[in-house]
């Protein structure tokens, strides 16, 4: 759901409250936007330089410096799928083919029906479990046939 | 009689379907009206038996695993409250060999506590470290912590006792204690299991570290990658607040040590201590050069101790049992224990806490009981990203700082991954740089440039463009990296590219001869 300019800026605004006063608040404000909205409204930025007393390119640097902050809203669901070693040594990187082509997306894309942004990630710390994802917050571990297509079921549904 | 049901709450766990099978435990015991408790637990490490359900019966516990939900009914028909058999029970969970050859320091309590519960955490030997850490003095305690011999289990391996000495003869109004726990490394997962399955042993350490050199604020750098962990250390730092374990007056004492946890937002480089306390500052995650040492000019340029978590969770056992308890495990300077993540496509995956000394072979083959896939293992990645690709043939090293040193490996986070023979150790080389090249924080030439030019180069060499040619451009690309980056991640990114050019040069090869020559 893509919200108007002046209208996001006022929901961010009680973030930013939350936090200007504590040591090092940058990261906790826009973690706390992108928990809220799911992604980072580049619209808001000034609002935070200006609360924090940066400049508008400080803020735009570390924003644009992290992977989490996606600049677009995601899809309804989110789905990471681990690239690293671990999972690679399990068949990682097939499972994330097979990822792909059932969800009709390439890693960094949204669905065109906006049911799922697909997101490359490295290291869930499921290691053992080999190879893993995490949909919307929930970690999946032994990706296998079965639990991919279950995926695909659960995000079209 | 109120039986306990132990189900993990651990990621790992419920990567595996633990959620389901707790829901499933509840609803049986539900509808057959009898009395049991359900607790979550940690997880102890066996990852292949997870959801591993245990039970607390008068004879001890007794486990069974994997659990599906489906098994549940059938559980509850073979009376598995009272710990009789069934298909999937595993006797006494310590006397399953995976955890009875281990020794367990660090992780005396995961997989065995509710993790926010203090009151477990004490019955199990809990404050004990920090109640005499109270009763010495700051400089007794970083003795003590200097003489265990501990190093820093982050990777680095830099004496934690000197690094607290350090910040303790500095004089400054405000000290920090920081702990790294931005564990990105593939092939580990140790941070997160203790910070799951047994919080308070780290808010313990950070307390313990406060105390000792001065500090009144700390805070733990949480990967987002990571969301269970910080639920529950959340939980379990307001538990510790509560109870006056942190606050205004440690356990009633004259020190003040508060913490919190301040989450990343998925940037490797953020591990590097330097890149995480300029994130903690909300800066973009920059390697700074040293001198000056953080000891010194650390977060909002304060003296820090930064740490990592397991060295952080170890200092409550040193400081409970003594220095020389810890020192008596492993051997030549490599003090202690170190929990070993066996990881990758291997039969026994997880979590192996033991003193140091073992070899890679007893690790990977005996302990880890070779791959899952039941093929040969061909190359085994030890340290993470950064870390160096090992052959069979160097199956005899031992799980030594030095040693692994010797052998241009490093044990890192002590995270190994094992390969079977279908790995192609030319595409491994590629997405080390090409990983090197997208996480770069961009501050050092050689890491910003050198890993780019390095995938273009393997990519050349695939095609099979003049190979020699290629290979020298890799070797040289490598020894700029490595001499000339200001942090480990562009400095140790040819370990696991020249190690798989070293180890396995039939996979560099051209594509006909490679052919040829199978």
């Amino acid at each position: 759901m893509q919200h108007a300019g002046t209208e996001i800026v006022s929901a961010v605004m009680p973030i930013i409250e939350r936090w200007k006063h504590e040591e090092g608040p940058l990261l906790p404000i826009l973690n706390g936007i992108l928990r809220e909205f799911g992604y980072v409204p580049r619209e808001v930025l000034p609002a935070i330089a200006d609360a924090l007393n940066l400049s508008r390119a400080e803020v735009y640097g570390v924003v644009s410096f992290y992977h989490d902050y996606r600049e677009n809203p995601p899809g309804r669901h989110v789905l990471k799928v681990c690239r690293a070693e671990a999972c690679q040594a399990m068949g990682g990187d097939a499972v994330a083919e097979r990822l792909q082509e059932l969800l009709g997306i390439t890693f960094g894309e949204t669905a065109a029906d906006g049911s799922v942004t697909l997101e490359e990630v490295f290291c869930l710390g499921l290691c053992a479990c080999s190879p893993s994802a995490m949909l919307d917050g929930e970690v999946i571990g032994r990706l296998d046939e079965d639990k991919v297509q279950e995926i695909a079921r659960e995000i079209r549904a | 009689m109120m039986r306990k049901i132990y189900i993990p709450r651990d990621s790992g766990a419920l990567a595996l379907g633990a959620e389901k099978v707790a829901r499933a435990i509840a609803r049986e015991i539900g509808l057959r009206g009898v009395e049991a408790q359900i607790v979550r637990n940690g997880s102890r490490g066996l990852y292949w038996l997870e959801p591993m359900v245990e039970v607390e019966t008068p004879t001890g516990r007794a486990a069974y695993g994997p659990v599906k939900p489906s098994d549940v009914p059938s559980l509850f028909d073979g009376n598995f409250l009272s710990g009789d058999a069934h298909p999937l029970f595993l006797g006494n969970p310590e006397e399953i060999p995976f955890l009875a050859r281990q020794t367990r320091l660090t992780f005396a309590r995961c997989g065995i506590t509710d993790p926010v519960s203090l009151a477990d955490y004490e019955a199990h030997g809990g404050l004990r470290g920090l109640r005499n850490a109270l009763s010495m003095t700051r400089l007794q305690i970083v003795e003590q912590v200097t003489e265990s011999g501990l190093r820093g289990r982050g990777g680095a391996g830099f004496p934690t006792g000197i690094k607290w000495k350090t910040v303790l003869d500095t004089s400054a109004a405000q000290k920090y204690i920081v702990c790294n726990a931005d564990e990105g490394d593939s092939g580990t997962f140790a941070d997160r299991m203790i910070m799951e399955g047994d919080p308070f042993v780290l808010i313990e350490g950070m307390a313990i570290a406060g105390i000792a050199v001065g500090a009144t604020k700390g805070y733990i750098y949480l990967r987002s990658e990571y969301p269970h962990a910080e639920q529950v250390l959340n939980e379990a730092i307001a538990v510790a607040r509560n109870a006056g374990i942190v606050g205004k007056n440690v356990l009633g004492s004259q020190y003040a040590f508060d913490m919190e946890v301040r989450m990343g937002a998925g940037a490797y480089v953020c591990g590097e201590e330097t890149a995480l306390l300029d994130s903690l500052e909300g800066k973009r995650g920059m390697v700074r050069a040293k001198p000056p040492l953080p000891a010194h000019e650390g977060l909002f340029g304060k003296p820090t101790v930064i740490n990592n978590v397991i060295s952080l969770a170890s200092v409550p056992i040193i400081m409970d049992k003594g220095a020389a308890y810890y020192r008596d495990f492993g051997m030549g300077r490599s003090r202690g224990t170190i929990p070993i993540q066996i990881a990758g496509n291997v039969k026994h995956g997880g979590l192996f806490e033991a003193a140091f000394g073992l070899t890679l072979g007893e690790i990977v083959d005996e302990i880890g009981g070779g791959t899952a896939t039941g093929r040969p293992v061909r190359a085994v990645q030890v340290g993470g990203p950064l870390g160096a690709y090992f052959p069979r043939a160097l199956f005899d090293t031992p799980f030594d700082y030095e040693a692994f040193a010797a052998k241009d490996g490093l044990i890192g986070h002590a995270g190994i991954v094992v390969f079977d023979d279908t790995v192609d150790m030319l595409k491994q080389a590629r997405f080390a740089m090409e990983f090197c090249a997208v996480e770069s924080c961009g501050k050092c030439t050689p890491c910003r440039i050198g890993s780019t030019r390095g995938v273009e180069v393997l990519d050349r060499l695939a095609k099979g463009i003049e190979p020699s040619r290629q290979i020298e451009i890799v070797e040289d690309l490598c020894n700029t990296m490595k001499f000339g980056s200001l942090c480990a991640l562009g400095g140790f990114t040819p370990y696991p590219v020249m190690s798989a050019l070293t180890h396995f040069p039939e996979d560099f090869r051209p594509q006909p001869v490679r052919e040829a020559a199978e």
